[in-house]
């Protein structure tokens, strides 16, 4: 629940400065740079800025980094008014925060995948002259042992390096008496390494060296995708972060301000929060009177009045005048920070979920390593020899390669978040959308979620608008603003005087007007439901402009569209019961409740998951941050509170409700798919294993079904992009 | 068979110098900005020679 006005909260921007090298420099995320133009334009007029020695935007992830000549010449505020002159909004954030220790990582998957393709194709160089031995072409022993030398020389060095990622998963895992995927990975083709060179020692025919590195370039390639997705989502939630540097105003002795980090602030510190700048911690009004907006905490869209001696609580947003606050409490103790141990607590209860991957390979390990021991002893039993019965078993590791499973899942999961990644959707981890498949339940917030969160003036005549309007437009209160804004541009009023927290008096064509709250402008006691002010010119009759929150366009159809999908809906709000009910009729939901706390939420959505419910929330709100780490899938519209995006699994972007549904549709495709694609994999394995085990595998073979299966796997993932 | 023991080190030569080449491209940061990459082309520069 959040009802966004226009103010922006005012930070302080040279706490974003870095000043690590000699010159200090910002980084910055703007929005809306897209073409070369965007580009030479910002960099350009960045760049000619007082102060200012460099500028340099990365179009790809959207980052400007500007560097100024000193530290005094520094004035972050003037980059980003120029950037929103030129009409790209930028935000700064901090690359401590949002550290690049993805690229480390991302970069040595890169590097041993470049290893494991040169070792592939040069290994199949030499390989194809043997497979070719093996169907009765001429190939000398003297020429066949020469290219398994060769074949040796290439991938063994090839597969010791890009193996690593696997071998060392391996060993965590095994370390931690657990056996992952990477296990059966590690001992499979580590024993093929071996077994081919004593193959090649022994003057064998069977040397599986093409298959090892081939294994591992087909698995590094689904590690890789694997990690491009996490790292996407990681580095979108990262800058989420970075970009909340919360700063508070304190006032020493001597009455000057200084920005203080959140935390620092102390019990009975002097506090200043000015228009549009959330109180920082909890704290007594000492001086000064404002209105509220306490829609975050509460879900009341209605701003509420503070005057001196009242206490305020930490995270309402100040609206109209400034205030001057003795601080009650410390950042850790106020109200806000029950909510964030929630949401903590119900990111733990998450991170237990375990993926479809992991399931699999559950099964797998387990059932593959008997499979190949049996084929041993059995083999040696049955009289095979111990050489013949160790290269049987081999050969059931190798071609039960896992590779089409370590492709099954990651492949779906990129082609998936690819599809809603052009419907405006960030999906930030793959597991999200194996849980999202699994909802039964859907949950909405109200405001700002099934409603736009902006207060819109109701069925006002024209005449009427037009005549309020010049005071409207000198007010920097946000009701007042959206008054403006449905009169469009025009004349202001004269003598304007703005009294906090009551309205505006001002002088309109020579008449002496008010407008602001029913007592202010001198009107009978308002209807205390509706968001309104009061219009009138002095001994005038007074009109009242009455305020609501519009539904988002396509909420009923949305909602019709999940009941349609077999899912229950409910609204859960904190809002008064009766404007939940209004908004819960115009979208088509009977199951609402209003009037909940942050916690009452929180609580709501544990019993319907104790019911049996796997429940989807949709939220935005600061009290709406403890219900979604709680819920089994959680999205948050990209509007919504930082620290909400950061509860949610998945963030839609747009006016619309449609890509909830289209999100839900994809995670069930995809969850279909992964399916499929382990089918395919266990029916494979069912033909192939009995085939190796009584011998009828040779190098070719193997070679053949292993880039066969990741092949068909791959292909079944891709058909998610247009698949309905 | 002599030319095969010539020709087989030198095509994996040829290999390892197309992995090192990626590998410098990788280290020198070459694929951080693709559509910044592709977008600078197209710009003029300010202080170039033909001003």
């Amino acid at each position: 629940m959040a009802l966004t006005y226009d103010l922006a909260p005012a930070p302080d921007l040279t706490a974003f400065l870095k000043r690590t090298g000699a010159k200090p420099s910002l980084d910055l995320l703007v929005t809306g740079a897209r073409c070369a133009a965007c580009l030479g334009k910002i960099e350009r007029e960045t760049a000619a800025l007082k102060g200012v020695a460099a500028a340099r935007l990365n179009l790809t992830t959207g980052k400007l980094s500007v560097t100024f000549d000193n530290a005094g010449a520094a004035d972050p505020g003037a980059v980003i008014a120029t950037l929103a002159r030129l009409g790209y909004p930028a935000s700064p954030y901090d690359p401590d925060l949002a550290a690049d220790a993805r690229d480390r990582e991302g970069r040595r998957l890169v590097l041993c995948l470049a290893v494991a393709a040169f070792g592939a194709m040069n290994t199949m160089m030499f390989s194809v002259p043997l497979w070719a031995g093996l169907f009765g072409q001429e190939l000398g022993p003297a020429t066949r042992v020469v290219m398994q030398w060769w074949c040796a020389l290439v991938a063994t060095p090839c597969v010791l390096y890009a193996g690593q990622p696997f071998f060392g998963s391996a060993w965590r895992s095994l370390r931690a008496g657990r056996a992952n995927m990477d296990v059966p990975i590690s001992i499979g083709v580590l024993l093929t390494l071996g077994i081919s060179f004593s193959e090649t020692i022994l003057r064998g025919r069977d040397a599986y060296f093409d298959a090892a590195i081939s294994l591992l370039f087909l698995l590094l390639i689904g590690r890789w995708l694997d990690h491009q997705l996490k790292a996407s989502a990681r580095s979108a939630a990262a800058d989420l972060l970075a970009l909340q540097a919360p700063s508070a105003g304190v006032l020493d002795a001597d009455g000057m301000e200084r920005r203080r980090p959140i935390g620092e602030v102390a019990v009975g510190d002097r506090l200043i929060v000015r228009p549009g700048e959330r109180i920082p911690v909890d704290g007594r009004v000492e001086s000064g009177s404002a209105e509220l907006d306490t829609s975050l905490l509460t879900g009341e869209t209605r701003p509420t009045q503070v005057r001196a001696g009242q206490t305020c609580a930490a995270g309402a947003v100040n609206l109209t005048g400034v205030l001057y606050l003795r601080a009650l409490a410390r950042s850790e103790d106020s109200s806000v920070a029950a909510i964030a141990r929630l949401v903590e607590a119900g990111a733990q209860a998450k991170s237990k979920y375990v993926q479809l991957a992991d399931r699999a390979a559950e099964i797998y390990v387990p059932v593959v390593h008997t499979a190949a021991i049996l084929t041993f002893v059995g083999g040696w039993v049955l009289g095979l020899g111990p050489r013949e019965a160790l290269l049987r078993a081999v050969a059931v590791l190798i071609i039960t390669c896992p590779c089409a499973l370590g492709l099954a899942v990651p492949a779906v999961q990129v082609a998936a978040s690819a599809r809603l990644f052009r419907r405006g959707v960030l999906v930030k981890s793959g597991a999200a959308l194996e849980r999202l498949a699994e909802v039964n339940h859907v949950v909405f917030d109200k405001t700002g979620v099934l409603t736009e969160g902006r207060p819109q003036l109701l069925d006002a005549p024209a005449p009427v608008v037009a005549l309020a309007a010049p005071l409207a437009r000198a007010s920097i209160h946000p009701l007042a603003k959206a008054l403006a804004a449905e009169a469009g541009p025009g004349p202001m009023a004269d003598a304007v005087i703005e009294y906090p927290g009551l309205g505006v008096e001002g002088v309109i064509d020579g008449r002496r007007a008010r407008l602001g709250r029913a007592e202010f402008v001198g009107a009978p006691a308002p209807d205390a439901l509706e968001t309104e002010l009061w219009f009138g010119f002095e001994g005038d009759t007074k009109v009242r402009f009455r305020f609501s929150d519009r539904l988002r366009p396509d909420a009923a159809e949305a909602v019709a569209a999940l009941k349609a999908m077999g899912l229950t809906v409910e609204v859960l709000s904190g809002d008064t019961p009766r404007a939940v009910a209004i908004a819960a009729d115009g979208a088509g939901i009977s199951q609402r409740r209003g009037g909940l706390s942050p916690i009452g939420k929180a609580e709501a959505i544990d019993t319907l998951q104790s019911g049996g419910h796997k429940v989807l929330m949709v939220g935005d709100g600061l009290n709406d941050t403890a219900a979604l780490a709680r819920a089994h899938a959680a999205m948050a519209p990209g509007s919504a509170l930082d620290a909400s995006q950061n509860a949610a699994d998945l963030v839609f972007s747009g006016e619309r409700l449609g890509p909830v549904v289209e999100t839900l549709r994809v995670a069930r495709l995809a969850r279909r798919l992964a399916l499929q694609n382990f089918g395919f994999a266990a029916a494979y394995n069912l033909v192939a294993a009995p085939a190796a085990m009584l011998g009828l595998v040779n190098p070719f073979l193997a070679a053949l079904a292993m880039s066969g299966s990741s092949l068909v796997v791959t292909l079944n993932a891709l058909r998610l992009r247009t698949a309905k | 068979m002599n030319i095969f023991m010539m020709l087989a080190p030198m095509s994996v030569f040829l290999g390892l110098i197309g992995v090192a080449a990626f590998w410098w491209t990788l280290s020198h940061g070459q694929y951080d900005d693709p559509a910044g990459d592709a977008a600078r082309i197209l710009l003029d520069d300010a202080e170039g020679p033909l001003d």
